[in-house]
């Protein structure tokens, strides 16, 4: 298992609001270099899992691994070196520039009395254009799109330059020109050694980029795998509850449904 | 190329300049400014020649002025802290209790304590820190609700109580010598300023406002939703506790020697923004120079406009909530969280 840099063990977890356990004694291993794609109905605890990964919540038994170390024994700084977050949506509730919104990413950088310096400047502008922005690097984040807002919490995180990239249902607002462009940023990612983590309750995006799925169902019926192995008709009908066939197309998954 | 000039463009730097220039100029002729010799400005040369004039200027005018740059630059720059922490663009150091309980502070010495200006300034800062004690506590318990909304549930409450207090003490005051005592109080104003009420509140506001100052590009991070600042190599409570300290001991220092000053806080902020745009690396100094700037022209219109001092409470809420009013017509106000 020398290879994994993510390593869930027996993780458990229950939200002590309403007692609903969404993860029972779940193990699963990350590759680095890998796009996983986590995948399942809404509100099944795709974010959990994402969030349990960054630290963000705590397991209420079992452990994670990050690299090396367990997750509890970095520091806060340090992890935001390693693992960067694009959120599903986000208040924001000051008129910020694009460029000062993407240069908040260079925060885990900086020490706490810096402020960004050129080189941060250089990753920000980078990003922005990576994701297409460029152009509007002066504009207020606060008059985006929708879709660009989605981008532009891609590149904040592409500024944050981290190992493992975990993105929660990043592709849930963009047209298809975007989606296609999101996905080329995310193969280049990919080729850079970036491992990345994303949520989705559209198979086909996941079937588009990743080459592992985790499939999350009810009653804590997870199962994991390559994208292959995963992504059959069976398994999807399974967890959504509806009849869908998965079919080959010009060597990509497509899913069909009646 | 607009990359190129994003890149070598220093944030505002010019601006900045010239604002501390234009509250440098606003401090000169507030120092000259008054009713003697004659109501207007003063002749500097007739320092050298009346020795009245020079204790008028260096014992009252000066430990005066230095006051109400604090107050403004501290309120102004609490302030700013606050809505960035809280993300919110409505909120101000009076917040957590800090105010209302600086004002149950102050009445409970006029009353029970007898009316001594140290005891005063002492028992209200010390209500002040307590509000937000009591509300951070209250904050802590709740079990519904994220952070910043149970702090500001919280506030309100302990507020509310504290009001209440202030209520039963201006009932219970005696009419004719603390209840004006107290009403003055809450109205605020720096007449009675001094050397040492000034060397009193210095230390307190240098420190926070300067560790504010130093870790400003932080605010910005900060007022970002908790879980994208975690992913961002910060630890958000503790981060906005170093914050939430700094910018409450500041406002519980200076207003336990100038009473409560309403709207400095709230509306300074937002004009620096609207100046200075939102990247707290210029809004945060650039709200500290004009907060400045707006308490010593309230406070010398205080002092000057007529023979009797006017409570500078009452300028800087007509002038501010007159500016709110505008603002609120002319542009919408984003309230999302």
């Amino acid at each position: 298992m020398s290879n994994s840099l993510i390593e869930l063990d027996n993780v458990s977890f229950t939200y002590s609001s309403d007692n609903n356990q969404v993860l029972r004694t779940l193990s699963l291993s990350v590759k680095k270099g890998d796009i996983t794609a986590i995948l399942g109905p809404n509100g099944i605890g795709k974010t959990t899992l994402l969030y349990l990964i960054l630290g963000w919540i705590k397991a209420d038994s079992g452990s994670i691994i990050i690299g090396e170390k367990n997750q509890e024994d970095y520091k806060r700084r340090e992890m935001g070196r390693i693992i960067g977050l694009v959120p599903q949506d986000e208040h924001i509730s000051f008129e910020y520039s694009l460029l000062e919104y993407v240069l908040l990413g260079r925060s885990p950088h900086l020490h706490a009395l810096e402020s960004p310096g050129k080189k941060d400047y250089k990753a920000a502008v980078d990003a922005l254009k990576k994701v297409g922005l460029e152009k509007l690097s002066d504009r207020p984040v606060t008059h985006l799109s929708g879709g660009e807002k989605q981008l532009v919490l891609v590149a904040r995180s592409l500024a944050q330059e981290p190992k493992i990239l975990l993105l929660d249902e990043p592709m849930s607002n963009l047209d298809l020109a975007n989606k296609i462009r999101l996905i080329a940023v995310l193969n280049s990612l990919k080729n850079e050694g970036v491992t990345i983590l994303f949520t989705s309750h559209e198979p086909e995006v996941a079937a588009s980029i990743s080459n592992y799925i985790i499939l999350m169902g009810s009653d804590n019926n997870i199962v994991h795998g390559t994208t292959n192995k995963i992504l059959t008709s069976e398994s999807l009908s399974r967890i959504y509850g509806v009849n869908v066939k998965v079919a080959d197309y010009d060597g990509n998954k497509i899913v069909i449904w009646h | 190329m607009p990359n190129k000039k994003i890149i070598a463009a220093p944030p505002e730097k010019g601006k900045i300049f010239i604002l501390s220039l234009i509250l440098f100029a606003v401090f000169i002729i507030a120092l000259f400014i008054g009713r003697y010799p004659a109501k207007g400005l003063m002749d500097p040369r007739i320092l050298f020649t009346d020795p009245l004039a020079w204790k008028l200027v260096f014992n009252l005018r000066l430990p005066r002025l230095l006051t109400s740059l604090i107050l403004g630059v501290s309120l102004a720059g609490s302030g700013m802290v606050f809505q960035m922490i809280f993300s919110n663009p409505l909120v101000e150091p009076g917040f957590l209790g800090v105010s209302q309980g600086a004002a149950f502070g102050a009445a409970f010495a006029i009353i029970f304590l007898g009316s001594s200006a140290w005891l005063i300034q002492g028992s209200a800062a010390f209500f002040a820190i307590t509000g937000l004690g009591f509300s951070y506590y209250i904050a802590r318990r709740v079990r519904f609700g994220g952070w910043v909304l149970r702090l500001i549930l919280s506030g309100i409450a302990v507020s509310a109580l504290f009001s209440a207090g202030v209520g039963i003490m201006k009932y219970a005051a005696d009419p004719m010598s603390q209840l004006p005592e107290i009403t003055f109080w809450l109205l605020g104003g720096l007449w009675s300023i001094t050397w040492r009420e000034f060397f009193t509140i210095l230390p307190v506001t240098i420190i926070s406002m300067t560790v504010v100052f130093l870790m400003r590009w932080r605010l910005n991070v900060l007022s970002l939703d908790d879980e994208t600042a975690f992913s961002l190599g910060i630890s958000p409570g503790t981060a906005r506790l170093i914050f939430l300290i700094s910018a409450t001991a500041a406002t519980a220092a200076v207003i336990s020697v100038s009473g409560i000053v309403n709207w400095v806080g709230l509306i300074v902020p937002h004009i620096a923004r609207r100046l200075f745009r939102s990247d707290t690396r210029q809004s945060l100094p650039a709200a500290m120079l004009l907060g400045g700037i707006f308490t010593i022209f309230c406070d010398t219109l205080a002092r000057t406009v007529f023979a009797g001092e006017i409570p500078l409470g009452i300028f800087t809420s007509l002038f501010g909530a007159g500016v709110f009013i505008i603002l609120l017509l002319n542009r919408n106000i984003r309230i999302q969280k």
